[in-house]
């Protein structure tokens, strides 16, 4: 079986916005890395989860995916095609479909939900016969009523404007959908409903997500495998089940156990993980973790450590070996 | 017996039509954490606004919002507002609207203690001692800085030190973790539980995720539909809810569910139109377990502990 989507040794670094000074001597403006050594493949048919803080560099890691940042190193393949040179923009923007953060941004509040579910139809210059028959077909699709066509997207609840914008990715049939904390500010309730339609889409369509969120609970449920990204580093990378029930990295460890806990009689007496992430301006030499990690040794601050293989699938970039 | 630190009576809140609020009564002692659960649109944020007379124009409030044993709704403003602060203070969840931009986050501790007739270098003294309090590093530079110059973790602490200065009777937090990442989450969370040992006064928890109270709070108050269907010790409502809603509401919890499962459960149906607000009980609709009377009386309040209530007419003492 051949893999979806595959980057290698990606690196991407950004200009820094720089002041007037700087944007008057051109070829001077600093660069700040930002992601460096990601290294994942995307299997047909799975759903992947892409977990870290805000500022670990996620959101960027998507946007390259999409050809939407420019990668400083490494290549990105889809369908076994490099981006680029197999590939053109076009093409990878057709076979895979964003699906960003806040629903409601996303959506222009001048067109109507109709024609924002066809847009993409227009945008890719794809014949479209009956354009009300396709965005009703499209509204079925993601288990909305075919009347909500007609309205504005401020006329939506939370739940609907989520589903709006699944309808959306799905209109040209991508094999990939990026979804960028599809749930973040829903109710638990609707979550579910979501996720479930996300779930009931690759069961069916066979479409493969890529799940972006820095909630725990929710990708425990949801993806077939994850990585967790730390300042632009990938700290581990394994099935699901397996990073929860035994998390190689500190940080991953500390991570789910930070996640506060609804039954009162397993309340957390200590804190798992103390300070922040620390500014991406002034990352921490050897390990990016070393600062915050509670196993730390002296070789943390010195030495960064390589992504290695634990089992088969499972990777971890710390020094510590399983029995430290 | 003094008057409890906060004591809610049949508070009703409406903006035109849409009854927000239907009739809330609560009460919270000083030392204790109560927390207020319940999704959007239930009312909450509504009812943590009442709580320190600040609903938005055009609402009309009747009930009683007692801070102490002094009624805030039936004082004129000018008389609320010196109780807003020492009496009842709040946090909200976005710390960066909060503050304001253009003066230093000492300026404004320094201001807000405006009614303490000390002397400035008295002012900036607590400001700075709270602000180490909250585990904010180095606390003199922080004084001198902008809100958009701390990350979000630090604006909420700093907006904690903020109400805590005034030492309120009623210390009110509106999803005060919402907007934080889950490890400076824990840490909110881990402050919040260490001051309260040493705040003499109440704290309000509003808030939809049950991961927090069940952290932080010794009694829960389950809202639905502007209504308080369930209340509770936090270790009755999760180990024992007895009212539909609040189950259903437990059960969706990613977090409650162990090990891995293929679908999440979901509340079917919606929330009621509260313009117009159903005659029976306003979850019949989407109780399993509804029942033709349940569509057409409203539910009674039914005692289950000295401590449990629950809005409903299945559940029997």
């Amino acid at each position: 079986m051949s893999a979806l989507y595959q980057v290698a040794d990606l690196g991407v670094d950004l200009p820094l916005p720089g002041g007037l000074l700087s944007a008057l001597v051109p070829g001077r403006a600093a660069r700040l890395n930002i992601l460096s050594d990601i290294s994942l493949t995307l299997q047909p048919g799975q759903t992947f989860g892409l977990v870290g803080e805000s500022g670990s560099g996620k959101t960027t890691l998507a946007r390259a995916m999409l050809g939407l940042v420019r990668p400083s190193a490494g290549t990105l393949r889809f369908r076994g095609q490099a981006l680029g040179a197999g590939v053109g923009l076009a093409d990878l923007r057709r076979g895979v479909a964003m699906m960003f953060q806040d629903p409601v941004a996303s959506l222009s509040p001048r067109m109507r939900v109709g024609d924002l579910v066809t847009e993409p139809f227009v945008i890719h210059r794809i014949p479209m016969p009956d354009r009300r028959a396709r965005a009703a077909e499209l509204l079925v699709r993601v288990g909305l009523s075919p009347e909500l066509a007609a309205r504005y997207p401020h006329e939506l609840s939370g739940g609907q404007a989520r589903r709006v914008c699944v309808a959306r990715a799905l209109a040209l049939n991508p094999a990939l959908v990026i979804a960028d904390e599809p749930t973040a500010g829903l109710d638990v309730s609707v979550q579910g409903e979501v996720l479930n339609l996300l779930a009931d889409l690759k069961r069916d369509a066979g479409v493969s997500f890529l799940i972006i969120t820095h909630n725990l609970a929710m990708i425990r449920h949801t993806a077939d495998q994850i990585a967790i990204l730390y300042l632009g580093r990938l700290v581990e990378a394994g099935p699901t089940a397996a990073v929860f029930a035994a998390p190689a990295h500190p940080y991953t460890a500390s991570l789910i156990a930070s996640e506060p806990n609804p039954d009162p009689r397993k309340r957390r007496a200590d804190l798992a993980i103390k300070g922040e992430i620390p500014s991406l301006l002034r990352r921490p030499g050897g390990c990016v973790f070393h600062t915050r990690c509670p196993k730390a040794l002296p070789v943390c601050q010195s030495l960064a450590p390589e992504l290695r293989e634990l089992t088969p699938g499972r990777m971890v970039r710390c020094h510590l070996g399983p029995d430290t | 017996m003094s008057a409890p630190a906060l004591n809610v009576t049949d508070l009703r809140v409406a903006y035109g039509p849409l009854q927000a609020v239907r009739g809330v009564s609560l009460t919270a002692a000083a030392g204790e954490v109560i927390g207020i659960v319940g999704e959007s649109g239930c009312g909450k944020s509504t009812l943590a606004a009442s709580l320190i007379a600040l609903t938005a124009p055009g609402a009309r409030l009747s009930g009683r919002v007692e801070i102490a044993g002094r009624d805030i709704l039936s004082l004129p403003e000018a008389a609320r507002r010196p109780l807003r602060g020492p009496g009842v203070a709040m946090v909200f969840q976005d710390p960066m609207t909060a503050f304001n931009p253009v003066l230093t986050i000492g300026q404004q501790l320094c201001d807000f203690q405006h009614h303490l007739t000390l002397p400035r270098a008295e002012r900036q003294a607590r400001a700075v001692a709270m602000l180490a309090r909250v585990g904010l590093p180095d606390p003199g530079l922080a004084m001198a800085r902008y809100v958009h110059e701390l990350s979000g973790g630090m604006r909420q602490r700093a907006a904690i030190a903020a109400a805590l200065l005034m030492r309120p009777h009623v210390l009110i937090a509106d999803e005060p973790t919402t907007a934080l990442d889950v490890t400076m989450e824990a840490q909110i969370i881990h402050l919040l539980r260490a001051l309260k040992d040493d705040h003499q006064g109440a704290i309000v928890i509003v808030t939809h995720h049950l991961g927090v109270v069940g952290e932080l709070c010794d009694r829960v108050y389950v809202m639905y539909a502007g209504e308080v269907v369930e209340e509770g010790t936090v270790d009755e409502i999760y180990h024992n809810p007895r009212h539909p809603y609040t189950a259903a509401l437990i059960a969706c919890d990613p977090a409650h569910i162990a090990g891995q499962v293929a679908r999440l459960p979901t509340i079917p149906g919606r929330v009621p139109d509260l313009t117009r607000p159903p005659a029976g009980c306003a979850f019949a609709p989407r109780c399993g377990q509804a029942t033709d009377l349940c569509r057409t009386t409203p539910p009674p309040r039914v005692r289950l502990s000295a401590t449990q209530t629950a809005l409903c007419h299945a559940v029997q003492p």
